[in-house]
């Protein structure tokens, strides 16, 4: 059980009393995590920025002009979801059902912001708005696993870590869509730039895989996200999660009850 | 853009932009300030290890770039990255020797 996060809450609600406990004052903490946090997002600026660049390819070949497709980019900043609104739309499906597809790809995005909320407790609300600013693939899982990893950081620290990840990975997007609208045509269509995505989530969540229930958890997900692709909206994708949340959840209260029993055995036994 | 109206096009930008925001910022703006309860932390831990993944195999399996053709070298390249991942624990090394397997195997085919 050693490899379970400690729950955040219970460390978060300390620093309440604390005078210094503004992310942004006191002892140095946030810009320690900020630094750290910009270290491990840099990497990422390497694999963010084509993608953008193909977006900015895409969206141009779709008859977009350059401000709608910076405006849609820095204030949307989802990659999937900004190619199946285009996608849709020059398809001929009606600007609503896009948006709302589209909207349906961001769901995952509302559970990366519950699951990242509590290690957000008693910060002030404007800290936590520009936080969701911020909740994108990338940020999320380096944020997640470096939570996961040390429980024993103090808040300023882990929202230093959240807010240096993004700081790389963000402009790297935007500017990425910026190159790949004003070159367009320039890049070689046979580039396979569509493989950066699906690589990049493979790499975030690999090395959160820890122990049997993470296994499942992940096991079932995958399996469910193949058989489930066709289903329309993304839903595919949620129930997919779905299901492996609660194969995760379930194995894990499975284990702690045979290792009470056996525990218990033991002791009889005695 | 091609098929609609610039005020249109401009208002589903701006609908996407406000509607993903608040989808992004939802439960950060809504839960601050208290803990979730104890079977929801459980779900929760299990986020990142499910939602990432289950999102990536299918565009590895069915690329849209061969309009869905599946392709064996981005199968590799992705079992490769997963594999490296777990093992090493790092993502760099994941991302290296996924990308690595996928320009080789790409190469030979």
């Amino acid at each position: 059980m050693k490899d379970l996060p400690s729950d955040p809450s219970m460390s978060a609600a300390e620093p309440d009393r604390n005078p210094s406990a503004s992310p942004f004052r006191g002892d140095g903490e946030f810009l320690r995590g900020f630094r750290s946090g910009a270290l491990a997002g840099i990497p990422f600026m390497v694999v963010v920025w084509p993608f953008g660049l193909l977006f900015g390819v895409v969206a141009t070949a779709a008859g977009m002009d350059l401000t709608g497709i910076m405006v849609l980019t820095s204030f949307v900043i989802a990659g999937a979801s900004q190619f199946v609104l285009i996608e849709l739309i020059s398809d001929g499906a009606p600007v609503i059902v896009a948006i709302l597809a589209a909207l349906a790809v961001n769901l995952r995005l509302a559970m990366y912001s519950a699951s990242l909320a509590p290690y957000f407790t008693g910060t002030s609300s404007w800290v936590r708005a520009i936080a969701g600013y911020f909740v994108v693939d990338q940020v999320y899982g380096l944020a997640l696993r470096r939570y996961q990893d040390r429980p024993e950081e103090s808040r300023a620290r882990r929202i230093g870590y959240y807010f240096g990840s993004g700081a790389p990975i963000l402009p790297s997007w935007i500017a990425g869509t910026a190159v790949g609208a004003l070159a367009g045509s320039a890049i070689p269509a046979s580039l396979p730039i569509d493989f950066a995505p699906p690589l990049t989530f493979f790499a975030l969540a690999a090395p959160m895989i820890r122990g049997v229930p993470n296994l499942c958890a992940a096991a079932v997900a995958v399996t469910a996200a193949l058989l489930l692709a066709e289903l329309p909206w993304s839903l595919g994708l949620l129930a997919a999660s779905g299901l492996g949340m609660g194969t995760g959840a379930a194995v894990e209260i499975a284990l702690a009850r045979r290792a009470a029993a056996r525990a218990d055995a033991g002791g009889a036994a005695r | 853009m091609t098929g609609i109206s610039d005020v249109t096009a401009w208002a589903a930008i701006i609908t996407l932009g406000f509607g993903t925001y608040f989808v992004r910022a939802s439960f950060l703006l809504l839960a601050g300030g208290r803990a979730f309860p104890t079977w929801a932390m459980r779900l929760l831990r299990y986020v990142p290890v499910t939602v990432l993944p289950a999102l990536a195999a299918p565009m590895a399996m069915w690329p849209r770039a061969l309009e869905g053709e599946t392709d064996p070298a981005r199968i590799a390249g992705a079992a490769v990255t997963i594999a490296v991942g777990i093992l090493t624990r790092s993502l760099l090394g994941a991302i290296v020797a996924g990308l690595a397997t996928f320009l080789a195997l790409g190469a030979l085919f």
